[in-house]
């Protein structure tokens, strides 16, 4: 493929800061890709009863309440005014605290909690360490530079779930593979964006170009920080990170970790050349160490 | 399929970020010392009214949860498949030392052995497969940036050399083919003991990739004091001198080298000492120390010989399982994962700021 034919790189921008935790994403990923159903659990942790990204979820919506005097999340910021519709109450739940509501403090004052919720996904990795370790090449990189699993070349060896450092791919019980975000490779294809990006109401995830998707969230943050949402802060969008910058990054309110994210994780086969020198001279000293051990008198 | 010890799912685990519901359960007074410890409710790793297992490091997770996804591997399989790989690769060199140096009842047994145990680990790797008629598709590609790949190349060369050795040996026939895979094996078994410390090191487990350079050290010399067991359990005493010596060297090394990783990793560190693998490992400290001992007081009852090399044969054992339980353990608290990384982002900052 000449240079002019290969498609940019593709990814995701997931703006935290106005999802409202619809978890819309979720259920079209799953319809899409026809993910099974994967255990219907009560957690007792907040709205979240998915847990985390697994073999059987592809987009996992995590839910933080706080207690963090910040005011309400108003999603409305750094929109251009006048454009498109207003707010729409889409009549998600919400909570507010004794007396709030009768008056006795002032509403415009906002209470001193507040939700955060998140949208995870694999990260797409310009460095994966799921695709250097997968011994059989089943995992590989796509012309939208994106990290695909062939379901018909794993052989479920699982090397790629403790080598991932978000905790993202995973091993299927039922089936033995590993299956983990496509970026809808299929639709793609055909030209279409992810479902997830499709379904989320708020625009909460963007789908596009990396380049354009890193303009976009800079300027983003830029306007949150105007705005006084000085706690917004741009997650794996730096191509000078451990993992060489992740084609769907985030825009978080909090730090990483708050979201089940690691704060700084670095692709594992870094250190591979100097694990393989540590292993040959362990190798060079057994091979020694045993042929000393016959040398002198025979007995 | 979700299996709640795996994956760190359920409510037992999980700290509770805040109340949700009627909001009037949290008293006036209550909410006033959230505001004073603000860190207090957001920090991860804590049942309700369990008693926190190891003084407080001071970190935030999304409800306590892993970071990682838990590892899949069933700790039989693949703590079997690092042990005997290991104890195979060093059966091999042994055996081609004994052979030239002239003690056949000390290499003849050691090539079976060898035989025996790469035979059993491969078949420990392929039972773990969630597709193990697959296997096969391991060779499709040759992949330096995957050690499990490399391992399954190192495997095929080394397996049928291992192979050539013990069947030439026990039938006697084609003499000249039996040495050249002899020493074939013997020049191989070092890779075979030790590609298994980067396959293990080289993912983003806290208490493996942590210890990458060490790892190979523990794995080299835990397969040298389990090929040494081996020989004091096989040969008579007569011949097994280098065997007892290599059994005692290794023994030594593995108890000295592991007790260096697991220092030096610090706080990752931690789970070689606690919970199960705590347990696995002292045990296979103090089981690998007697049978060094013995074997040296030993020396010239070929049954206190016996007994210490199966000792040392069941501390190399333990010792694997250890190391592999470590990992488990470490994947499954966000502690190891998110510590570390904060503070290295913490010192990045700092030293940014010093230099800004
Ligand atoms: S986030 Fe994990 S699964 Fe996704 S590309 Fe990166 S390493 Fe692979
Ligand atoms: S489980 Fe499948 S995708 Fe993952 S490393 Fe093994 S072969 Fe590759």
């Amino acid at each position: 493929m000449t240079q002019d034919e290969s498609p940019s790189r593709k990814g995701f921008f997931t703006d935290t800061s106005v999802c409202i935790g619809c978890k819309a994403c979720e259920v079209a990923c799953k319809e899409w890709n026809m993910v099974p159903e994967d255990g219907l659990d009560f957690l007792a942790m907040s709205f979240d009863n998915t847990g985390r990204l697994s073999a059987d979820t592809w987009r996992h919506v995590a839910f933080i309440e706080q207690r963090e005097p910040l005011g309400h999340q108003d999603s409305g910021v750094g929109r251009p005014a006048g454009e498109g519709p207003g707010p729409v109450n889409l009549g998600m739940p919400s909570f507010g605290l004794p007396g709030q509501r009768t008056g006795e403090h002032d509403e415009a004052e906002g209470g001193d909690f507040r939700w955060l919720m998140s949208s995870d996904v694999c990260k797409h990795c310009t460095s994966a360490a799921c695709l250097d370790v997968c011994p059989t090449g089943a995992l590989f990189r796509t012309e939208f530079d994106t990290v695909v699993v062939q379901e018909d070349i794993c052989n479920g060896c699982g090397y790629c779930v403790p080598a991932c450092p978000y905790g993202v791919i995973d091993r299927r019980e039922v089936d033995g593979r590993a299956w983990k975000c496509t970026l809808c490779y299929d639709r793609l294809g055909a030209g279409m964006e992810p479902a997830c990006a499709k379904a989320c109401p708020t625009d909460s995830i963007q789908f596009g170009d990396v380049d354009e998707l890193r303009e976009r969230a800079r300027k983003r943050v830029e306007d949150l920080h105007e705005a006084g949402v000085s706690s917004a802060r741009l997650y794996g969008e730096d191509p000078d990170n451990g993992v060489d910058g992740t084609g769907a990054f985030f825009l978080l309110l909090d730090e990483p970790e708050v979201y089940g994210l690691p704060p700084d994780p670095v692709v594992t086969t870094r250190d591979l050349p100097s694990m393989w020198r540590h292993a040959g001279a362990a190798a060079l000293v057994l091979l020694a160490g045993a042929t000393a051990a016959f040398a002198g008198r025979r007995s | 399929m979700t299996n709640p010890d795996k994956t760190g799912e359920g409510a037992g685990t999980a700290g509770r970020e805040a109340i949700t519901g009627a909001t009037d359960v949290v008293s006036a007074e209550q909410r006033e010392r959230h505001k004073d410890h603000p860190r207090r409710g957001r920090r991860g790793g804590r049942g309700r009214g369990e008693a926190t297992r190891v003084p407080d490091a001071d970190f935030r997770s999304y409800h306590g949860r892993p970071v990682l996804n838990q590892i899949v591997w069933e700790a039989r399989d693949i703590g079997g498949y690092l042990f005997l790989g290991g104890l195979a690769g060093a059966s091999s060199v042994l055996a081609a030392g004994a052979e030239h140096t002239g003690r056949p009842e000390l290499a003849r047994p050691l090539k079976y052995t060898a035989l025996a145990a790469i035979s059993g680990s491969t078949a420990a790797l392929i039972h773990d497969l969630g597709r193990p008629e697959r296997f096969l598709n391991m060779l499709r590609v040759f992949k330096p940036t995957s050690p499990m790949s490399m391992g399954s190349w190192i495997l095929m060369g080394y397996g049928p050399l291992a192979g050539v050795a013990a069947v030439t040996a026990a039938t006697g026939w084609f003499p000249r083919i039996g040495r050249a895979a002899t020493i074939g094996a013997a020049l191989t078994g070092p890779l075979v003991a030790t590609y298994t410390a980067p396959l293990i090191c080289d993912t983003a487990v806290p208490a493996w990739h942590e210890g990458y350079r060490e790892m190979p050290f523990v794995f080299a010399s835990s397969a040298a004091s389990a090929a040494g067991g081996m020989g004091l359990i096989v040969a008579p005493t007569a011949q097994s001198r280098p065997a007892r010596r290599v059994a005692v060297g290794g023994a030594l090394i593995e108890v000295a080298t592991s007790t260096y990783m697991e220092r030096r990793m610090g706080l990752v560190g931690e789970p070689y000492e606690q919970g199960r693998a705590g347990k696995l490992t002292r045990a296979a400290k103090a089981l690998t120390l007697a049978g060094a001992v013995g074997a040296v007081l030993g020396r010239r009852s070929r049954a206190v010989s016996a007994v210490s090399g199966a000792a040392l044969l069941a501390g190399s054992a333990l010792t694997r399982l250890g190391v592999f339980e470590a990992g488990v353990q470490s994947a499954a608290d966000p502690k190891y994962t998110v510590v570390p990384q904060r503070r290295r982002l913490e010192e990045r900052k700092r030293a940014a700021a010093k230099t800004g």
